[in-house]
């Protein structure tokens, strides 16, 4: 091996934050446009998070701050190992550790609305899990690898397979990108019924923390969409804007809906996705059982 | 050769010596000991026959044998009493019947009943060796203060110690029996021992409810037990060409199509004695048994007896109609009973059915049997074993502390006993969180089934894939009730008796470890295993394992942060709708009243409740089992 990988494990955790924090400037300012405003500066979300790291250090309990830190350290590390090339499966484990704490740290402050946040996000963690594991092993199905090393330089064009497993990885993105109608746990949008949900007790450089934790993994999650489009780069990037663009279309006309709804979308989700791979299967059947 | 039979034959000697032991502290320093030697020559096995490979030994045979049909049939007896005492006809018929087919093949086969090499041991046995010669008398060490205790708190049990600790060391001489013997006539007496030792501990306090569990467990079994000498009558009436009763012949068979029938039958002894579905509420019954019965059960012993007999067979069942059923049962037990546990609070129903969903995963990996998959499975038998072990004995503490087993009322355990909640944290994560290692496993499993022959790799894949996602639910917010740091409680950590700490630690210590030492055990036991029987072997990819080490070392590092936050940090009460508030969630309410609010975990019973799921996964599976009959059946 390498050490290309290394070079893509510190290019992304250099500049995810950067890329991140535009792509977030440039979602608030394409909502607003949606919505009839003009919308903050494309460089809003750096001030804020900027200011954020100059308030006061103000905690319900200090054990929250060790959790959230946790939850950046493992977000960052499973971008990171995504960018380096690494084990799909290994990084979607990662990727749960890093929530669960997050949710851990909610459950900590001992607070009501962090408490029923951190309630819906297990929910949401629940609804996306089957689906994100589902599109590992489509892609597995199709490149004969679980590595993204592979998987990013495939021939194939995966998404000609994988329409359905697409489809359902577009469902759940709205869930973990926090979008309408799945934001039940929180919410970038101001407050909705459970105030900030699992971000309540959080403040300070403690909020940043999961603001760029965020931006982290909004990066490695596009980067999971460019590999349905690896086969060729400028589809794949065109596709990567306007998987996000829709995103942000669903974001502004659709309305919250009920944790019920949400679990039901994301485990349907996975149904689809089930479907796809079935059908593949059997198209391909010599894949799995010759591993050509 | 003598470690063998000294693992088997010194936990008896020790049961006996039990009988008279009445003091504590002088039965204490008894089971002390033994479990040092017990575990001290279970290590010594390790570093004895590890290199080795599979070894067989002679072992008398006539003698042996004759008195194992003997305390058969004393046992039948036994039970014939014990049903006639308390009404129970379906185990008195079953007991009847069993003996009958036992007298039966004895009568007829008398000829067949011979195998070459009584005992023998492997790596696959070492491991399950390690388990119950570790973990298992750990747990006994443990239940000499805890049944202490125990009694204080419920006076009304009778206290029948004496027999409770000699039925325990009976059990781990069971166990051993069973994983060193290559006599399937052994084997089938070893199983008939752990399934009366079973009845006997879960019957313990003599309640109506202690009572009629008991005998559910013992029915199953049975019910296990007859499939069990079912299948020895066929293979020894096939002697000629299935290798008859010795397992290490039946395994090596060429005539695949005769041993799949039995290998099917005794799958289903094993579904029985692993408590899948439809047979998993005697495992579910067994926790009105004192609590270090339980760990005994779901951790080192019972139910990892039906697994191995599972895994054992997995060569057999491979590439099979009916081991894809086999397996299904298991993929089928995973998905529904992870389920039924988010609806779960108590603590010890919620471990249960997560030791029901893991042995179902085994399962899965056995009946489908390739060779990944079967070291996938080992691996889930030693890292469940001592993850459950810990959860087990460290609920059976916390519920003598704080008088309850409810997961709501362990809320801020972090604050009221911060030691025992580290270790149950520990203990957790280690069920369903990377790098710990369950999730290993876990993950080897979804790797292993992609590469299985469509379209049955995707239906494994499908309900891994869905049962994961509801096992993170359960754990996390079980976790989440541990972490929550409340207010204005006291500490109640101490006044526990000191000594049940140290198998605590040294449980903890072991989860720790298996995460750090996992590419050790995995090449030096479990892949030259796979690799004897398979002829090629999984391994981990090495850079994935180093990821795994850094993500370990990291969870390790993490909480020195603590010390960077000691300082500064102004703290204020939890946001109360902008309410008055107070740190113990005291808010102002009108009127200038003082309320108080609480927080509760979902449980979802309206979509996750027992009454809704279990029926359905019941008849399915019980459909998949007939189903692995009839494949197995055809294929004759």
């Amino acid at each position: 091996m390498t050490w290309t990988w290394l070079i893509g494990a510190v290019l992304f955790l250099v500049l995810a934050p950067v890329v991140g924090g535009l792509i977030a400037g440039v979602d608030r300012k394409i909502t607003a446009r949606m919505q009839g405003r003009v919308g903050p500066p494309l460089l809003q979300p750096f001030y804020d998070v900027g200011k954020l790291f100059e308030k006061e250090s103000v905690v319900v309990t200090t054990a929250q701050n060790f959790y959230v830190l946790a939850y950046l350290i493992f977000i960052a590390l499973s971008g990171a190992l995504f960018f380096a090339g690494g084990d799909l499966l290994l990084i979607i484990f990662a990727f749960t550790l890093a929530h669960v704490f997050l949710v851990l740290g909610a459950y900590a402050v001992h607070s009501p609305y962090s408490h029923i946040g951190a309630e819906r996000e297990l929910i949401q963690l629940m609804a996306y899990e089957p689906m994100i594991i589902l599109a590992a092993v489509g892609l597995y199905m199709i490149t004969n690898s679980f590595y993204v090393a592979d998987i990013a330089v495939t021939t194939i064009p995966a998404i000609l397979y994988l329409p359905g497993v697409f489809l359902g990885f577009a469902t759940i993105l709205t869930i973990k990108l926090r979008k309408s109608p799945f934001d039940i746990s929180t919410s970038h949008h101001a407050h909705q019924e459970i105030v900030k949900g699992i971000t309540t007790e959080f403040s300070g450089s403690t909020l940043a923390q999961v603001e760029i934790a965020h931006w982290y993994e909004n990066v490695f999650l596009l980067g999971f969409v460019y590999l349905f489009f690896a086969w060729n780069p400028v589809i794949g990037i065109i596709a990567v804007v306007v998987t996000y663009l829709a995103e942000i279309f669903i974001d502004n006309v659709t309305a919250r809906v009920r944790w019920q709804a949400a679990l039901k979308s994301g485990w349907f989700a996975a149904v689809i996705g089930i479907v796809n791979l079935a059908i593949l299967a059997y198209i391909l059947g010599y894949m799995m059982t010759g591993g050509a | 050769m003598q470690t063998l039979l000294f693992l088997i034959l010194f936990p008896i000697l020790v049961a006996c010596l039990l009988l008279f032991v009445k003091r504590t502290t002088l039965r204490y320093a008894v089971v002390a000991l033994s479990a040092l030697a017990i575990g001290g020559a279970s290590i010594y096995l390790l570093m004895r026959y590890a290199l080795e490979g599979a070894v067989y030994f002679a072992a008398p045979s006539e003698t042996v044998s004759l008195a194992m049909v003997a305390i058969e049939m004393g046992l039948a007896l036994f039970i014939i009493y014990m049903g006639a005492k308390f009404r129970n006809y379906p185990a008195i018929a079953l007991a009847v019947i069993q003996a009958a087919l036992v007298v039966y093949l004895e009568a007829t086969f008398s000829g067949s009943l011979h195998a070459v090499n009584n005992l023998f041991i492997d790596q696959f046995s070492i491991i399950m060796a390690l388990i119950i010669g570790i973990i298992g008398s750990l747990i006994a060490v443990y239940a000499v203060r805890y049944m202490e205790t125990y009694h204080h708190h419920h006076p009304e049990v009778r206290n029948r110690q004496k027999m409770f600790f000699f039925v325990i060391f009976v059990f781990l001489a069971a166990m051993f029996g069973l994983v060193f013997s290559n006599n399937l006539m052994w084997v089938f007496f070893f199983w008939e021992i752990t399934t009366i030792t079973s009845f006997l501990l879960i019957g313990y306090s003599e309640t109506e409810e202690a009572t009629n569990n008991a005998f559910r467990a013992l029915v199953m079994n049975l019910l296990g037990g007859v499939a069990f000498v079912v299948a020895l009558i066929i293979l020894a009436a096939t002697e000629a060409t299935s290798g008859g009763i010795d397992l290490a012949r039946v395994l090596a068979s060429s005539d695949a199509a005769i041993i799949l029938l039995p290998a099917a039958l005794i799958g289903f002894a094993g579904i029985t004695k692993a408590a899948l579905m439809p047979f998993s509420s005697w495992l579910l019954g067994a926790m009105v048994a004192p609590t270090p019965v339980s760990a005994l059960l779901h951790s080192s012993t019972m139910v990892k007896a039906g697994v191995y007999i599972l895994v054992r067979f997995s060569p057999v069942f491979a590439g099979t109609l009916a081991g894809f059923s086999i397996g299904l049962v298991g993929a089928v037990t995973f998905v529904v009973a992870s389920a039924i546990a988010i609806s779960q609070n108590n603590a010890k129903l919620v471990l249960a059915y997560s030791t029901i969903a893991n042995l179902g995963l085994i399962a899965a990996c056995a009946g489908v049997g390739t060779y990944m998959l079967v070291w996938a499975a080992i691996l889930l038998i030693i890292f469940h074993a001592v993850a459950k072990a810990l959860l087990f004995l460290g609920t059976g503490a916390i519920e003598h502390r704080i008088g309850s087993r409810d997961i709501e009322d362990m809320e801020g355990l972090i604050v009221r006993m911060p030691r025992m909640a580290v270790m149950m944290f520990i203990g957790i994560a280690g069920m369903f969180l990377a790098p710990f290692g369950m999730l290993i496993s876990k993950w080897a499993a979804i790797e292993a089934f992609v590469q299985v022959q469509a379209p049955f790799g995707l239906i494994f894949i499908a309900l891994l894939a869905y049962g994961s996602a509801i096992t993170v639910f359960f754990w996390a917010k079980w976790m989440g009730k541990l972490v929550a740091v409340t207010r204005n409680q006291e500490r109640v950590e101490k006044g526990f008796f000191e000594e049940s700490w140290g198998p605590l630690y040294i449980i903890t210590g072991l989860v720790i470890a298996a995460v750090l030492l996992f590419p050790v055990i995995s090449s030096i036991l479990i892949e030259p295993y796979v690799l004897a029987i398979y002829g090629v072997t999984a391994l981990m990819a090495q850079a994935n394992v180093a990821i795994m080490l850094l993500m370990m070392a990291l969870l390790l590092i993490l909480p020195v942060s603590f010390l960077l936050f000691r300082r500064s940090a102004k703290r204020l009460p939890a946001y109360m709708g902008g309410r008055p508030a107070t740190p113990d969630l005291h808010f102002a309410g009108s009127l200038g009243l003082t309320r108080e609010a609480q927080t509760r975990n979902y449980y979802l019973a309206e979509y996750f409740g027992e009454a809704k799921l279990f029926l359905p996964g019941a008849v399915v599976c019980t459909v998949l089992i007939l189903a692995s009959w009839v494949l197995a059946g055809v294929a004759l």
